[in-house]
């Protein structure tokens, strides 16, 4: 899968224990995981299985306690330093005293990019989610799924060749969220870059992937991981095709093994 | 016509209610003293001039609020305005002071907050004693810092304008602590993934957080201002300034001009509240606030 190209995230024996006053809890144990240029990978399981500590642990907001991990050959750290990676959370996060193209613009800022060059990169990624002529508007004045895809903008400005999308369509209702789907496979078409995308949905994660990460917690450890057999061109009713239902139930047996289900 | 019936009517019913029942009260207070001055005069009054009587002392216990209207009138209106008993002239001579010790309040509580935000010691060693500061009485402190100064031969604006500063101060720091760490785990996560500096997540997302926490909380400060100006001018023997006139007003026993004073000084108060609320409600819409 990695191919010729280096690996962008290579986990082994990675491991993360959380000190908390109930004692230690084992967030990540053992996972195993190497992510290629161009994947695009899910990350599914019940909550408390460590997928976003895993997305956070690739982004150096958490550190590993065990094992080791590279994010582009580089300590996650070295990666963060060097804005490896965009990365978008559950919620939109955008600044409320920020218009929508200042928000996006934000990380250009910090990276102290010319005003041309800001202005630039803000038209493009505008552009590339949608949200060309709402510049100007503030978040308050835009739907929760318009906020997310600028908080995707936001992340896609700075050109980083590695996305990390935690949940990031959780709170959005279905239709939204099928539209969101369709518009990042198509982003991630066109850009060619790398996407770890957590999520609980198992037809959100079936619908996107290239692989598919199937977790399970206490601890929360990688169970399975399922390749897609789906081509790179997906219709939303692909959805309705007996090769997605059959990767669909690959991932529900693999949450089973995994005794996501148990109480 | 909604802000008719959602403010003007409640309100004016309030005040309306607040009227009648000082009416009541200043007969009632009034009613002891003017029987004995009747008595004095060998006088009798029927009920309605005794009533008439009551509220026409010109030195009454509780002055009927017409009086206190027409002082009040006389020394804003018709006295001209560098008269030192024009009130304008006096709530005039208190602002100024009062306003200086808000700019030095805001600025010093500020600084205070952004310290305690981000230095761990002052954050445990510094709260304490800012919430002590706050319960020693200020009338004790004032005295202390007009005589300190004085003898360091610094007289007039500042040490009314410090004793304001120590009053408003507090808010503010208490205020903008709460405000600089407004600022949700995600946004500040979302800082760290771009490799902010911590001056820039300073600026660009602690400082904007903190806006409205700065507005409210100065809008407690601008009253703490004038009640320590006000406080300031008793114990130093200021000619000028509303407290200047309350001291007046209590040495002559001219409870009139006290209760002027007192309404001169509310009004001011109530204009500074409005207009720090004024100047919050800008910088909220200047900063993409939803209208409300």
């Amino acid at each position: 899968m990695t191919g010729i190209s280096p690996a962008v995230v290579a986990a082994s024996k990675l491991g993360l224990t959380f000190q908390t006053n109930d004692g230690p809890v084992q967030a990540l144990s053992n996972v195993d995981l190497t992510i290629g240029k161009g994947e695009f990978v899910s990350f599914i399981g019940p909550s408390g299985c460590g997928k976003t500590t895993l997305l956070r642990v690739i982004a150096d907001l958490e550190k590993p306690t065990s094992g080791t991990i590279s994010v582009n050959g580089m300590t996650p750290e070295q990666a963060r330093e060097k804005r490896a990676y965009g990365y978008v959370f559950q919620a939109a996060a955008l600044f409320p005293w920020r218009t929508i193209e200042r928000n996006v613009g934000l990380p250009l800022e910090i990276m102290g990019l010319s005003r041309a060059e800001q202005a630039e990169r803000i038209k493009r990624t505008l552009d590339l989610v949608n949200l060309s002529g709402f510049e100007k508007k503030y978040p308050w004045q835009l739907s929760g799924g318009m906020q997310q895809r600028a908080s995707i903008a936001r992340a896609l400005a700075f050109d980083a060749d590695l996305l990390l999308m935690d949940e990031p369509f959780g709170a959005l209702d279905e239709i939204v969220r099928d539209h969101l789907n369709e518009q990042l496979l198509e982003l991630w078409g066109r850009t060619n870059k790398t996407i770890c995308f957590v999520t609980h949905s198992i037809p959100e994660a079936v619908y996107l992937s290239t692989r598919i990460v199937v977790m399970s917690p206490r601890p929360g450890r990688v169970s399975d991981i399922i390749e897609s057999t789906l081509p790179k061109e997906r219709p939303l009713d692909i959805r309705e095709t007996p090769e997605f239902l059959a990767i669909a139930a690959r991932v529900r047996d693999g949450l089973r093994a995994g005794h996501s289900y148990d109480d | 016509m909604d802000t008719f019936r959602d403010k003007l009517v409640p309100v004016t019913s309030i005040l309306l209610g607040v009227v009648i029942l000082w009416y009541v009260f200043a007969v009632i207070l009034n009613t002891p003293f003017q029987r004995d001055l009747d008595r004095r005069a060998n006088e009798t009054s029927t009920f309605s001039e005794l009533i008439g009587k009551t509220l026409s002392q010109p030195k009454p216990t509780l002055p009927a609020p017409h009086q206190v209207a027409v002082n009040f009138f006389e020394n804003t209106f018709l006295r001209p305005i560098n008269s030192n008993r024009s009130l304008v002239y006096n709530a005039w001579v208190t602002l100024s002071s009062t306003l200086l010790g808000f700019a030095f309040g805001t600025a010093l509580g500020i600084i205070i907050a952004v310290g305690i935000v981000h230095v761990a010691t002052l954050d445990r060693s510094l709260m304490p004693w800012i919430i002590a500061s706050q319960t020693i009485p200020i009338l004790a402190v004032a005295p202390m810092i007009i005589v300190v100064l004085g003898a360091v031969g610094i007289s007039g604006l500042i040490p009314k304008a410090m004793i304001s500063t120590y009053l408003s101060f507090f808010p503010v720091t208490v205020g903008m602590v709460k405000g600089l760490r407004s600022p949700e785990i995600m946004h500040l996560d979302l800082m760290h993934t771009y490799n902010a500096s911590g001056s820039q997540t300073f600026w660009k997302l602690r400082v904007p957080a903190s806006v409205p926490f700065l507005f409210t909380s100065m809008k407690v400060a601008v009253a703490a201002s004038l009640v320590g100006a006000i406080v300031g001018e008793l114990p130093t023997g200021a000619v000028a300034g509303i407290g200047a006139k309350l001291l007046a007003g209590a040495y002559y026993s001219q409870s009139i001009d006290i209760w002027s004073a007192l309404v001169a000084g509310s009004i001011v108060a109530a204009l500074l509240v409005m207009v720090v609320g004024i100047a919050g409600r800008i910088v909220d819409r200047a900063m993409g606030g939803r209208p409300a």
